[in-house]
């Protein structure tokens, strides 16, 4: 899992005896020296093609551009945000739908879910924005939704269903309507398990309004456009880059380790016992990527 | 182990907060017109125009919201730091304004990109539009236009060093960009087939690729390439005549003829009495570029 | 509808230029991947990092900010290449960092007694991975590597807006000429369905031949 395993034999390796030791650390030694001489290359090339020369930086020192800067950080969260409430609500909509004991609505949902995550997130954001005619913030925000809504809600579905059988047999036999078992009984459970997955989901979505750029909706990577191919500037296209991606990168980062923490802690908890799924488990059709 | 990650990366976003939270005040120095350089418009208070809904609801309102360029130094430009926008188009909308009796630094700017234009015109986003908005029949199926405020033509923008190209002739097997749906692709796309045509949303990446030697050639109106030029004329350059009419008239909503008839009598007046010509030095005039004789006004009837 | 008879080879050069981008950048996220998976579990520490540092770091990186640093920044390094290669290095590093994640827990699905009991036959380090441990990671993997594929194929869409030709932005020459935008939209839509669904159904096809029984 982490860069330092305990010595315990795995299923490719026996545990390194004393010469093997030796042979690893000399492979880790010329692996090593290749990485950082990549990394002194790479550094090289932004010196040669002239990256950290004043004219490219000092546009940074101004408030003006960072407030710019800071001003698409804010629109990059409102769009996140807007997005990860509605997505919950769709997909809650969505899940009860395909649990239904109603055979059209059951139907409805599938064929919904189903649609919207086979399409690209992009072209129903592109349809929305450009064949419905609407605002890029609310375009963005609802292409998201439907597409992580629908993700989502086979999350939901698959946490509800896996919940052992005795825990809604009880509730059946304790004379609960099914909505009630269903809200009492099989959502906070299912919920509890599947928090880290629908955590990562979220990754997901605030990975996606970047995609806002695309439709010219005023966000964190259109901010750095706006400086990158500014001639006054000479082009600072490195270092806004080099600006931004380290704050995209750690706020995913950030929300990605949240999941990870609770899937940890969830490990722990009797509460999700009864739930029968690995929590964090890749499986349904249409995640990764994105 | 994760954990530390984690913390470190909190730090880091820690210290961008910080270092973002003390900066010089202002933004950077940028080259373009001045603004106490740019014409006073005389903002006509008692003027109506009841017959126009996008006037009614303008003035209901209280502003324009009035769409344009972001990225054509020297026509429509938005400071990146200040967010205020400069050059010609912008100084046509502000004239307009006045002419419609509001303010100019009331105007909302809203910056459309060219594939989106007729759709922010329809859906009301936005109450006129002026950003090289070329004037064709195919266009005023879907919108308005006023004017033409200027008689633009397709030129050629290349690196300095480059002394192959003269004229649209030589483009074949050269990689060509300009923007999306705009005229000037299709017009390279009809007539001068074996260009390679790449296409972006707005014409500053196109720059940014002609100067990392992407593409060879960057086309669209001239008035646009010799803003960039201008900007930097030890690495660009444009070259030979025009090859082609590209009449810049204001957008409106097409049913909207009452707004189309005052912005023709706004523009003639204006032309009139030398604020077009003023507007011109202050800005596109700076690259170097006489102010030509505005184009004549076509008053097309209402249909 | 005569949208799409009008415009068909429009269509067409979209529908393959999608196709090639999703082929050329899958074949280069599977070998990436690989590599990238076969460094986490080496022995060799500084490997390790560099495994992890890239999947944590491509994982989390919004792919357009990806697109547009590899699209708009490598040229700047004097590298000058098609459109189309630049989005197949983008899409294509992007999906490694997935796929390399499921490779490895690919290798970890297979029990370790597998590997004890064919090292204890004698078998070498080479022998052991090729006949025991790969071929039993290799079909646990089909499924997730089938959808992480499709959602490549999916996101191959941002690239159309980095002037590459691809499916989704005909739209644009579409729009201008005038035709119905929501059919427009419609074969455009089809036109991805074809390809994800083909994914799928070459994946299904796998697990039936290859996959296992659990």
């Amino acid at each position: 899992m982490t860069a330092h395993s305990a010595p315990t034999a795995t299923v490719l390796y026996d545990i390194p005896g004393p010469h093997t030791r030796k042979r690893h650390r000399l492979y880790g030694i010329l692996a090593t020296f290749l990485i950082l001489a990549l990394i002194g290359w790479i550094v090289y090339l932004l010196f040669d093609t002239d990256q950290f020369t004043a004219a490219k930086w000092t546009p940074f020192e101004y408030k003006g551009i960072q407030e710019l800067l800071l001003r698409g950080l804010g629109n990059t969260l409102k769009a996140f945000a807007y997005a990860a409430v509605l997505s919950l609500v769709l997909g809650a909509f969505l899940a009860v739908g395909r649990l239904s004991d109603h055979r059209p609505v059951r139907w409805v949902a599938t064929v919904l879910v189903e649609f919207f995550r086979a399409m690209p997130v992009l072209v129903m954001i592109f349809f929305i924005f450009v064949a419905l005619k609407v605002q890029p913030l609310p375009a963005l925000v609802a292409g998201l939704t439907l597409y992580n809504g629908s993700v989502l809600a086979e999350v939901f579905r698959t946490g509800i269903n896996s919940v052992e059988r005795g825990q809604h047999e009880a509730a059946y036999a304790l004379g609960l309507r099914k909505t009630q078992v269903t809200t009492f009984v099989l959502a906070p459970q299912a919920i509890r398990a599947m928090l880290p997955t629908i955590i990562s989901q979220l990754v997901v979505a605030l990975k996606d309004t970047s995609l806002g750029y695309l439709i010219t909706y005023e966000e964190f990577l259109h901010a750095g456009k706006l400086i990158a191919s500014n001639l006054d500037y000479d082009l600072p296209f490195i270092p806004v880059v080099m600006v931004i991606s380290p704050i995209y990168i750690g706020m995913c980062m950030l929300l990605s380790w949240f999941a990870t923490w609770v899937a940890r802690r969830q490990r722990r908890n009797p509460k999700t016992e009864a739930v029968g799924v690995g929590p964090a488990q890749p499986g349904t059709l249409m995640r990764g990527g994105r | 182990m994760r954990t530390r990650k984690a913390l470190t990366a909190c730090a880091g976003l820690l210290l961008a907060v910080l270092a973002a939270a003390c900066g010089k005040d202002g933004s950077p120095p940028v080259k373009g017109p001045k603004a106490d350089q740019l014409p006073v418009y005389q903002v006509d208070k008692g003027f109506e125009l009841p017959d126009s809904r996008t006037w009614r609801n303008a003035k209901k309102r209280g502003y324009l919201r009035v769409g344009a360029k972001e990225d054509q130094p020297y026509l429509g430009e938005k400071d990146p730091a200040t967010g205020v926008y400069s050059g010609f188009d912008i100084e046509i909308a502000r004239m307009m304004s006045a002419s419609l009796g509001f303010d100019p630094k009331t105007i909302r700017f809203k910056t459309i990109a060219s594939a989106n234009r007729e759709t922010a015109l329809q859906n009301g986003q936005i109450d006129y539009y002026v950003g090289t908005y070329t004037i064709n029949d195919m266009r005023k199926k879907l919108v308005g236009f006023a004017g033409p405020y200027y008689m633009a033509g397709q030129g050629l923008l290349v690196r300095t060093d480059e002394d192959d190209i003269h004229g649209p002739q030589d483009l074949a097997g050269k990689t060509v960009c300009s923007a999306a749906g705009s005229t000037p692709y299709q017009r390279i796309a009809a007539d001068y087939p074996k260009a390679k045509l790449v296409s972006y949303d707005t014409y500053s990446i196109c720059v940014d690729n002609l100067l990392t030697f992407q593409v060879d050639v960057v086309t669209t109106d001239d008035a646009i390439l010799l803003g960039f030029a201008a900007k930097a004329p030890d690495e660009m350059k444009v070259v030979g005549k025009p090859f082609s009419e590209e009449p810049y008239g204001i957008g409106v909503p097409r049913s909207d003829n009452a707004l189309r008839f005052a912005l023709n009598d706004a523009l003639e007046a204006n032309e009139k009495n030398g604020n077009w010509k003023k507007a011109f030095d202050a800005t596109l005039g700076l690259s170097g570029a006489p102010a030509p004789k505005p184009p004549p006004i076509d008053r097309y009837p209402a249909n | 509808m005569d949208v799409l008879t009008d415009n068909f080879s429009l269509y067409g050069k979209g529908f393959l230029g999608t196709l090639e981008l999703t082929v050329y950048a899958s074949i280069l996220a599977l070998v990436l991947g690989f590599v990238m998976a076969s460094f986490r579990v080496a022995p060799v520490g500084s490997l390790r990092v560099l495994g992890t540092v890239w999947v944590t770091v491509l994982r989390n990186t919004p792919l357009t900010l990806l697109f547009f640093a590899v699209l708009l920044g490598l040229p700047r390094f004097g590298l000058v290449l098609p459109f189309n290669v630049f989005a197949v290095i983008a899409l294509g590093c992007y999906t490694s960092a997935f796929i390399c994640e499921v490779l490895r827990s690919g290798i970890n699905t297979v029990p370790t007694g597998q590997g004890e009991a064919a090292r204890s036959l004698g078998m070498t380090f080479g022998q052991s991975l090729g006949a025991i441990v790969l071929p039993q990671a290799f079909r646990s993997v089909i499924p997730p590597v089938g959808s992480t594929l499709i959602a490549l194929a999916k996101n191959s869409a941002i690239a159309g807006a980095f002037s590459v030709t691809e499916l989704l932005g005909t739209y644009k020459t579409l729009n201008e000429l005038g035709y119905s935008i929501i059919w427009t939209f419609v074969w455009i839509a089809v036109g991805y369905l074809i390809i994800t669904l083909a994914i799928s159904a070459l994946f299904h096809v796998m697990e039936k031949r290859w996959g296992v029984a659990r």
